[in-house]
């Protein structure tokens, strides 16, 4: 059997392959023979083998087969093949396979051996891959060798025992008396691996932190250190760019922000150094800057004096303008850390950060923008929103849904007038109109209804907007719905906005036509179109004929969502038709309610399904009685199937109208309105025939349904009790209305009632009746509560009392335990 | 913590690549992944991306250096200090320098287990261990000479040239050219 070909020589004969096949041929070749020098057991050459088998794995190839080789390397007395052993058992093995454990003998003696440079070898490997057996196994070794004199070998135990720590957290107990005196040492290599040791165990066991903190005094000997670091002078040894063991001082630095964290006298000792540091340091090479940057973090995070915080923004600032990106990248990540607890300071850096947009390069652009948003405010809304839409313009296409999302929320909290507002939203829409998300759509619908006076100006620019093109979707439903809304208010030309321009009925049809035939339109924009024309039937004077004719061509379309409307439309022209105009008014003022449970479903079918059965009538325009009959019976009626007669949110006063009066007593709103649900709720049974008519079900179970009510509390005369409410469209929803009653003879005054929930439940507590627990129970205060249980977990709570009674206050803590099953399955 | 440290080159090709947390069946792609998302970037953008989905998202970044045909690539969580990671390479590479004498591709190339022993007096398990390069090229040397008194990794042919090569045979003349000699009669006026 021919010696083995070298290494040099393998690589050698690789690099001429010309092909992926060549390559792989050679490979083979080689690791057969590779394969059979194994078998031979040849102890020569079996070093140079695993060394060619380390070279094929980097590249790709499976070398699994040199596993156990390794092992009889490490075994070996020699420090070569030990050296190629421990590094084919780093690169080819790992924890999951149980043939590490073979290792673990041959470890712990190579960590007694008495060459240093193999004790490295051993402590190198275990700090790689050592898995948690072998760490535990090996633990008190390590440990032994953090106490050596030998400052290579206690570097390198340092780190093991951090790989310890991290897979053996139990251990850590057991390094706590070696790390006394490793600060004390004078070598750099050991100091660094030492601070990476407390480190890692300040930053694992709080008990460690608070130990460190008070008895070993560590934050005055870091300081120490970090003193002499800056005050040595020029140290040939560690010097670094002019700068001495930034390394070191970057770690020291580190370890001070831990330390100081939420703690007043560390952070107190370490103030002077840090200031030091911040302003003695030069800045001109990147090392200079890796140090304030560190500097100016451990500031931050620490309970520092205003002065210093004022410094490191003003570091950051610095950094802001430097030519170097790197250094631009880290001080936009550092201050989007900062903009919560410092948002005056950063505002001052306000038109360097938006500068930052204009870069070219990808990263900042992106922490620039997310950076901009949060320094958005009242006062600078307008110019911050003029750059953003120019970069909003100008970006990449992976920013841009970001970007309007952003936009948007910035609009809706700061927006100065409401024409500013739309005419902002018109400039998203244009620009980025097809990647803004589709959540987005029923807010604009919603925000452009709320803004009652600018109806007009809106339909027309949103009009003008589509007629040029009609392919971005969310731009093209929001002005479907507004032309369908507000189409009469486009062609009567009324608009004191802007030069009211000149549109004709037909023309109107003839976009919106557009818009249903054009392949560009998704199907959900096509029921936006289609609903829009029909809209306009009751608006327009002499295109009801075409609209008829468009309406009936759709009733066989494919498109079954389209298909179903049609027809539904159709019906309304025949058989309805003295219905129409009453079914097709003007959408209600809605709204705007941003909480969970069921007001999901409410807003949702209010906007994005504006069909034209709605249970209440809108204010506008008089209700005659003879229409709300009407419209009763066709409730009644049962042809159409009805839309989920949610109502829409508006307040229960502000819709007019004797159909009102039938509805008033009926808690239909899912909606927290502020009113609370009074003791109206046993009444949810009559009127019977208006029940009937909503053959969808009943928005909720009554008593009637049986879950019975309990007395939650009851003592010192206070007695309060829970009735239940299940609500059928979101089955998650419980309804809790409390009633608290005294029966004492004095009143309980400034009742406060206040419950929390295991962590799998959502609560929300609306607003009560009132403060006042009248006496001798001649009244009583109520209060809603929402509790969402998505888990189906039983339901349990913690309620917390407060009040005042004869002059003193009571307080009080009470678990509920009691809740029917039929409340919370 | 450091997660991995790749070296590859301008195509592609891996020169080396340490893992510092089990990835297993993923190494090689990995590497291609980065590759990626390195070569796109243009010469004058900072050294600093977020990591692919392979290697963990963007909890992790990719802190590279551009050096010739070679990219130097360090995958490091949020626990590490940037800047400093980028002075760390910088370090790693002018100490491959002094111990190879103005190192090229050719030497990572051809001496990878080289490069991982300099590596592994650098960074172990993760954590920097040491970052003054003289220590570090102390060390190497050390072990360096220790290995070669056991005649290395070239095994045992090369144990018969140096052996040859340490006999101490006496001083022989290596050339020895007769002809032509003219042999000069010394003139030897003192001799009575």
């Amino acid at each position: 059997m021919p010696a083995p070909i070298r290494l040099r020589e393998l690589i050698r004969t690789i690099r001429t392959a010309r092909t992926q096949a060549e390559e792989r041929e050679m490979i083979q070749k080689e690791c057969a023979a590779i394969r059979s020098s194994f078998r031979e057991e040849d102890n020569t050459y079996r070093c140079r083998n695993v060394a060619k088998l380390l070279y094929m794995h980097m590249l790709g190839y499976p070398a699994h087969f040199g596993q156990l080789e390794c092992f009889k390397l490490i075994a070996s007395q020699k420090f070569t093949d030990k050296r190629i052993g421990y590094l084919g058992a780093m690169l080819l093995l790992d924890e999951r396979q149980d043939v590490h454990l073979l290792m673990t003998n041959c470890i712990k003696n190579d960590l007694n051996h008495s060459t240093q440079f193999v004790q490295g070898l051993a402590l190198c490997t275990l700090g790689c891959m050592g898995s948690s057996e072998m760490c535990r196994d090996l633990a008190g070794e390590v440990e032994k060798l953090l106490k050596t004199s030998n400052s290579y070998l206690r570097k390198k135990a340092a780190l093991c025992a951090v790989h310890v720590i991290r897979k053996v957290p139990e251990l850590m107990e057991m390094f706590l008396p070696a790390t006394k005196n490793l600060l004390n040492e004078k070598n750099h290599g050991v100091l660094h691996t030492s601070v990476v040791l407390l480190t890692e165990m300040c930053e694992r066991s709080p008990d460690m932190l608070a130990h460190f903190r008070k008895n070993e005094k560590l934050v005055p000997q870091l300081v120490r250190i970090l003193k002499n670091l800056i005050m040595s002078g020029y140290s040939p040894e560690h010097d670094v760019s002019g700068i001495s063991d930034p390394f070191l001082q970057v770690r020291i630095l580190r370890l001070l922000r831990i330390l100081g964290r939420n703690d007043d006298d560390s952070s107190e000792a370490m103030n002077d150094i840090l200031a030091q540091v911040a302003t003695n340091t030069e800045t001109s090479k990147n090392v200079g800057n890796a140090i304030l940057y560190e500097t100016v973090l451990t500031i931050m995070d620490i309970k520092s004096e205003s002065g210093l915080r004022v410094l490191a923004i003003n570091i950051l600032g610095r950094f802001l303008l430097n030519n170097d990106k790197n250094i631009r990248y880290v001080a936009l990540t550092s201050l989007l850390k900062t903009v919560q607890t410092d948002h005056n300071a950063v505002q001052r850096h306000r038109s360097t950060i938006v500068d930052c947009l204009k870069d070219l390069d990808v990263s900042i652009k992106r922490r620039a923008m997310e950076l901009s948003f949060a320094l958005v405010n009242g006062n600078n809304i307008r110019g911050m929103m003029k750059e953003l839409l120019y970069f909003l313009d100008s970006c990449e296409p992976e920013f841009k849904a970001d970007c309007a999302s952003g936009i948007f929320l910035a609009a809706e909290k700061y927006a100065p007038s409401k024409r500013w507002h739309i005419d902002t939203i018109m400039r998203v829409l244009t620009t980025a109109g097809s990647y803004v998300r589709d959540d987005a759509v029923p807010n604009l619908i919603q925000l452009i209804t709320n803004s009652v006076e600018m109806h007009a100006y809106t339909v027309q620019r949103l009009y003008k907007a589509i007629l040029g093109d009609y392919s971005q979707q969310p731009l093209v439903q929001v002005a479907a719905w507004c032309i369908g809304e507000y189409g009469d208010l486009l062609v009567s030309g009324q608009c004191e906005e802007e030069e009211p321009i000149q549109v004709t009925e037909d023309e109107v049809l003839d976009i919106l036509e557009s818009v249903l035939i054009s392949n560009m339109s998704t199907s959900v924009t096509r029921g936006y179109a289609l609903t829009a024309i029909m809209k306009l039937s009751t608006r327009f004077t002499c295109t009801v004929n075409r609209i008829k004719k468009v309406v009936s061509i759709y009733g066989s379309s494919i498109d079954v969502e389209l298909q179903q409307r049609a027809v539904e439309y159709n019906a309304l022209f025949k058989k309805y038709d003295h219905m129409r105009s009453a079914l097709l008014e003007r959408m209600p003022v809605m709204e705007k309610v941003t909480t969970n449970g069921p007001t999901e479903i409410v807003q949702t079918n209010g906007e994005t399904e504006p069909a034209p059965l709605e249970t209440k009538p809108p204010p506008s325009g008089p209700q005659p009685t003879s229409q709300a009959n009407d419209l009763l019976d066709l409730l009644g009626g049962n042809d159409i199937t009805p839309v989920i007669p949610t109502a829409p949110t508006s307040k229960p006063s502000s819709a007019g109208g004797e159909l009102l009066d039938l509805l008033g007593d009926i808690n239909l709103t899912g909606a927290p309105a502020a009113a609370p649900a009074p003791a109206s709720v046993p009444q949810i049974s009559q009127p019977p025939f208006l029940l009937d008519g909503l053959s969808s079900q009943p928005l909720f179970n009554d008593i009637a349904a049986g879950i019975p009510s309990i007395t939650a509390y009851s003592k010192n005369g206070l007695k309060i009790e829970f009735t239940f409410e299940r609500s059928n469209t979101n089955p998650s929803v419980t309804v809790i209305t409390i009633q608290a009653s005294n029966s004492t003879e004095l009143d309980m005054t400034d009742f406060v009632f206040q419950a929390a929930v295991p962590k799998t439940f959502q609560l929300q507590l609306l607003s009560p009746s009132s403060s006042i627990v009248p006496a001798f129970n001649t009244g009583t205060i109520t209060q809603v509560i929402k509790v969402l249980n998505p888990q189906k977990q039983q339901l349990r709570m913690r309620i917390k009392l407060t009040y005042n009674h004869k002059g003193s206050a009571m307080q009080d803590l009470a678990e509920v335990n009691n809740f029917p099953p039929q409340s919370w399955q | 913590m450091i997660k991995a440290i790749l070296i590859f080159n301008n195509h592609g090709k891996p020169r080396l690549s340490k893992f510092y947390q089990p990835y297993v069946n993923t190494q090689q792609q990995i590497i291609r992944e980065t590759f990626h998302l390195v070569s796109k970037r243009d010469e004058n953008v900072c050294n600093f991306l977020e990591g692919g989905l392979l290697i963990g998202g963007s909890d992790n970044k990719l802190i590279y250096r551009h050096y010739a045909t070679l990219y130097f690539v360090f995958c490091v969580d949020s626990s590490e200090s940037e800047l400093g990671i980028l002075d760390l390479i910088q370090v790693f590479v002018e100490t491959l320098d002094k111990c190879f004498e103005n190192v090229c591709e050719l030497d990572l190339i051809f001496h990878v287990d080289k490069v991982h022993n300099i590596l592994a007096e650098m960074v172990m398990g993760g954590m920097v261990l040491e970052t003054n390069m003289n220590e570090i090229v102390t060390q190497i040397d050390a072990q360096n000479k220790l290995e070669k008194s056991e005649a290395g990794l070239a095994g045992a042919p090369a144990r018969a040239v140096s052996a040859v090569k340490n006999m101490n045979l006496p001083e022989i003349p290596r050339n020895i050219n007769i002809g032509d000699i003219s042999i000069k009669v010394p003139n030897l006026p003192s001799f009575k």
